[in-house]
């Protein structure tokens, strides 16, 4: 037996609450993770969820990390065992000399420990049940009296934990009462019978600033609001649904008239995707700006309507929040999966606009845009989002909006513009950059109308048949996603310290744990030049990133290189100068994973003299 | 036959409507259907119902989905936009245009093919929903465009131009509609002008979802002996409950009926519809006793139509959502964007 000596950190560990869903956790651990927060420190926490409501095992991590690390990191130095389904794997998983925190009330076995991790057995079912006699407060209150407990082992401000649990019940005084009452139980608890601290603690900081904490989800739907949507229509899935339920609720506080309550939004909970973005087309090709939120499973039942937005030129937004495929695959697990699926959706010749947004700032930012980008181009726009950014908390610089901000409603042209004799050709390029004027029904009692159709058409919306009309409008089209490649949001490049002859490129949210990969990799000695996407089509800067180094790593979150195939296939650029550098067992990518694999390819590339070989 | 220009010349003394707009100004493109065709008297009916009406050419959006049914708006109503979208699809992106204007008319065409197979969903939850429409089906029972295959609408039993029989049952979308909430539901025989006109006048003028089932021979492929939807049939065949007349603004109902012979139903907009009783017991606004009615002549092999069901104190999806009473999409960024002023409350509330 090895003495192994507790891992001792300030403000730099990862706390993982091993729990069973629908048993109240969520909020006591949230509570958790926003109480370091308010300590100045930063902290990224995930949600590890079953698809399921109740009785499965579900996980909560935090990573404490008061440099700013926010990316999954990987290993557990603290595991909050409160799931007997789950002991065995959980115990497992933390790492040597490291803290298992557990329910003591019932005896367990000494062979279910381990002899290298430090065991802190609390009895909080006794703790509980001798105070509540009612089963829901039982189960709710066990999970305050844990995080009352780790309060006083990990040095968390009680103070703040009260301050944070006033805020939540600010009209509701028994239940504020209550929960004071029962964090302090396991406080006092811990204080009086277990050696507090421990090797792991949290000290004040003030690396958090002005950030705040948010939901990708959720801030994607406030740039809904914020970028003038008012028509949404979706149907459930798993991981989108709370974009949704977000819209819905941001619309009630900031969208009613102050005078008469009505609703200036409309928001349809369709009976299927292929309704809902249905009605998407509709309300755009009436003029307003609407969206649908889904996920993969959502995006492959709308492939038609998706052909239909491309080739009829009709703008709409679509959030794709992605989840590990195909098919159900593994709904509330991560992926960056759909990259191909949606930008070449539906069938025959398209290709569409994607955004890829790092975390909720830019969620919020890109979801204000696509409208922008959806009328100007008037096509399809994805956001592409993912469970990671979408359904967890993650600390971000806060949301700006520019007060003399106007929308960008694209060329529509008007009652006026028609009156003054305007030719008005519905799918005629006026300006040479493949974009065509459009105009609202309703519009002009002789001039402007037109009928839109999927098939066929000459530049008057005329039905046509003839191979040269439709190639002419092809053509059109193609030079309309290049005018795209000019208006989307351009990749951000960062380079090495040192010149290099290498590369990566990596998007979405993989952005926090590649950050941090960089700062590993530097250290054993390799230095890579970074560049970000951050939407489809590339800007030409992708093709001379590729160009100026040897190797380019491509750094993504699903089983087949999509976006490597994309840059090879729109670019025409030699596949062997693209490294894949692949993760996609459905959980957030980590900064370990990549720097190992991307250090492991470099040191082979590490000429080895042939003297060496030889002795 | 697209490429034959329609002629602009027009008669000078042709009859002109309360806004000053001849027949003419409310037709669109030469029909590229079969000489014959039931639906090409369905686009002179609604032609006839929006002169009648003196509606702008302009505001009303015509969609429908694909088949021969939703070719048909390319044929009325020249002025103003269509959108021939998606097989079974055009209930949603109609309701998705509703949402963005509600101050347009909106009139749903579609097939038997269209809504009560591929998009027997989207009718449902159309219909559920309330949207402010008139949604007509020119059903025949057949997929003409594809040569003649049986359609959902098929009556059971029935035989196709080939000579084979259909052995599954047919949906009854006039029943359906009438399950699902529809606050007006009719049914109309394209061979029948004077019934389809007023009617269709009718579903415009009502507030909610209108639906109109309306039989139309497919000349082509369904209207052989041994066909339920063939003209001989149908003519054989129609029951119908009542005749309508629409009557619009304030002037008094001038023509005579005799006493106990019409119901007067007043819809929202003050229109009224006057309805001549062919069947003395039927009432339109009773829901139960319409399905019941309809189940009871169907199985006698009969064809009801009429106006079947009416709520005159109907409400549409707006109303449900209590949107603003200007369009959504004249809202400008100053009526839709908070201000960073709300933002900086929000930053201040997730730290």
């Amino acid at each position: 037996m090895s003495v192994q000596s507790p891992i001792s950190s300030v403000n730099d560990f990862v706390i993982r609450f091993a729990n069973v869903n629908g048993s109240g956790s969520a909020s006591a651990n949230e509570l958790f993770a926003r109480s370091i927060l308010r300590m100045g420190v930063p902290v990224s926490p995930r949600n590890i969820f079953p698809s399921n409501i109740q009785g499965l095992p579900t996980w909560y991590e935090v990573r404490v990390t008061e440099d700013g690390h926010l990316g999954a990191r990987g290993g557990v130095d603290m595991m909050v065992a409160m799931n007997p389904q789950t002991w065995d794997r959980d115990v497992a998983s933390i790492e040597p000399g490291g803290y298992l925190f557990y329910d003591s009330t019932k005896p367990i076995p000494a062979s279910k420990f381990r002899e290298d991790i430090t065991v802190i057995g609390v009895p909080l079912t006794a703790i509980t049940n001798s105070t509540y006699t009612d089963p829901r407060q039982r189960q709710l209150f066990k999970n305050i009296i844990y995080l009352g407990a780790l309060s006083a082992l990990l040095e968390i401000d009680p103070k703040v934990i009260e301050q944070l649990i006033g805020e939540q019940y600010k009209t509701k005084e028994k239940l504020l009462a209550s929960n004071v009452h029962a964090l302090h139980l396991g406080r006092d608890w811990a204080l009086q019978n277990l050696k507090c601290p421990i090797t792991l603690t949290v000290k004040k900081s003030e690396k958090v600033g002005d950030r705040i904490f948010m939901e990708g989800n959720s801030a994607a739907a406030l740039g809904a609001v914020y970028g003038g949507a008012t028509v949404c229509a979706w149907y459930p899935i798993t991981p989108s649904s709370s974009v949704a339920d977000a819209f819905t609720a941001h619309c009630k506080k900031l969208r009613h008239d102050p005078e008469t309550g009505k609703a200036k939004y409309a928001i349809v909970q369709g009976e299927d995707e292929l309704a809902s973005i249905g009605i998407v087309i509709g309300a755009s090709w009436n003029g307003a700006r609407a969206f649908t939120a889904t996920s993969g499973p959502g995006v492959s039942l709308m492939q038609e309507f998706i052909g239909l937005s491309y080739f009829a030129e009709i703008p709409a937004v679509i959030m794709n929040v992605q989840r590990a495929g195909p098919s159900t695959g593994m709904p509330t697990r991560t992926q960056q999966c759909d990259v191909i699926a949606c930008a070449y959706a539906s069938h025959g010749d398209t290709k569409h606009v994607l955004l890829f947004p790092e975390d909720p700032a830019e969620a919020f930012e890109f979801a204000a845009q696509s409208f922008d980008l959806a009328e100007r181009l008037q096509t399809m726009i994805f956001l592409m989002l993912d469970l990671d950014i979408g359904m967890n908390h993650r600390l971000c610089r806060p949301l700006k909006w520019d007060e003399s901000r106007e929308y960008d409603r694209g060329k529509v042209m008007t009652a006026e513009m028609l009156d003054d004799g305007r030719d008005f050709g519905r799918y005629l390029d006026v300006d040479g950059d493949g974009i065509p004027f459009r105009t609202y029904p309703g519009t002009h009692p002789s001039k402007g109308s037109f009928f839109t159709r999927g098939t066929s058409r000459d530049r008057y919306a005329r039905y046509s048949e003839d191979g040269a009309v439709y190639a002419d409008n092809m053509q059109r089209l193609l030079r309309k996603f290049e005018t795209a490649q000019d208006l989307v949001p351009r990749p951000l490049q960062a380079n090495a310290q040192k010149p290099t002859k290498y590369g990566v490129i990596y998007y979405g949210s993989t952005s926090p744990a590649m950050d941090e990969a960089i700062e590993i990799l530097e250290k054993r000695g390799h230095h890579l030049d970074r560049l970000r996407i951050r939407a489809f089509p590339f800007h030409s800067s992708v093709a001379s990133f590729v160009a100026d180094h040897d190797f380019v790593y491509v750094v993504e979150q699903n089983r087949d290189a999509q976006l490597r195939s994309l840059i090879v296939n729109e670019n025409g650029i030699d596949p062997v100068r693209l490294v894949p550098i692949l993760h996609y067992d459905g959980t957030p990518i980590t900064a370990r994973f990549i720097a190992g694999a991307i250090g492991d390819h470099q040191d082979q590339l590490k000429v080895t003299p042939l003297k060496k070989v030889k002795s | 036959m697209t490429y034959i220009a329609k002629p602009k010349f027009q008669h000078p003394g042709l009859p002109k409507n309360d806004l000053g707009y001849t027949r003419r100004d409310y037709e669109g493109k030469i029909s590229t259907l079969c000489a014959g065709c039931g639906h090409d008297s369905i686009t002179a009916s609604i032609i006839e119902a929006c002169f009648h009406l003196s509606i702008e050419p302009h505001r009303v959006a015509k969609i429908s989905g694909i088949g021969c049914s939703s070719k048909t708006p390319d044929y009325f109503l020249g002025n103003s936009h269509g959108f021939n979208s998606v097989h079974g699809r055009m209930p949603s992106v109609l309701t998705g245009a509703n949402l963005a204007n509600r101050d347009l008319i909106y009139l749903g065409v579609s097939g038997d093919g269209d809504s009560a197979s591929i998009g027997f969903g989207q009718f449902a939850h159309s219909i559920r929903r309330g949207v402010n429409m008139t949604y007509i089906v020119e059903n025949n029972g057949v997929y003409g465009l594809t040569k003649g295959q049986f359609s959902a609408t098929a009556d059971r039993g029935s035989k196709s131009k080939k000579g084979v029989t259909n052995a599954d049952s047919a949906i009854d979308l006039v029943a359906i509609a009438l399950q699902l909430g529809a606050t007006f539901v009719a049914r109309s025989f394209s061979g029948d002008k004077t019934q389809l006109v007023p009617m269709i006048e009718a579903a415009i003028k009502h507030k909610g979802a209108a639906f109109i089932d309306v039989i139309s021979p497919c000349i082509a492929f369904n209207n052989h002996a041994g066909s339920t939807k063939s003209f001989d049939y149908v003519r054989e065949h129609n029951d119908a409950v009542n005749r309508l007349d629409v009557i619009t603004g304030r002037e008094p109902i001038t023509v005579d009926y005799a006493p106990g012979t019409v119901q007067v139903v007043e819809q929202h907009d003050g229109t009224r519809l006057a309805l001549r009783k062919l069947d003395a017991d039927y009432d339109v606004h009773d829901r139960l006793a319409a399905m019941t009615f309809l189940q009871k002549h169907a199985a006698k092999g009969q064809v009801v139509t009429g106006l079947l069901y009416v709520d005159a104190e109907s409400e549409d999806l707006h109303d449900r959502l209590n949107t603003v009473d200007a369009p959504l999409n004249t809202l400008a960024a100053k009526d839709l964007s908070p201000g960073s002023a709300a933002l900086d409350k929000i930053n201040a509330s997730l730290r």
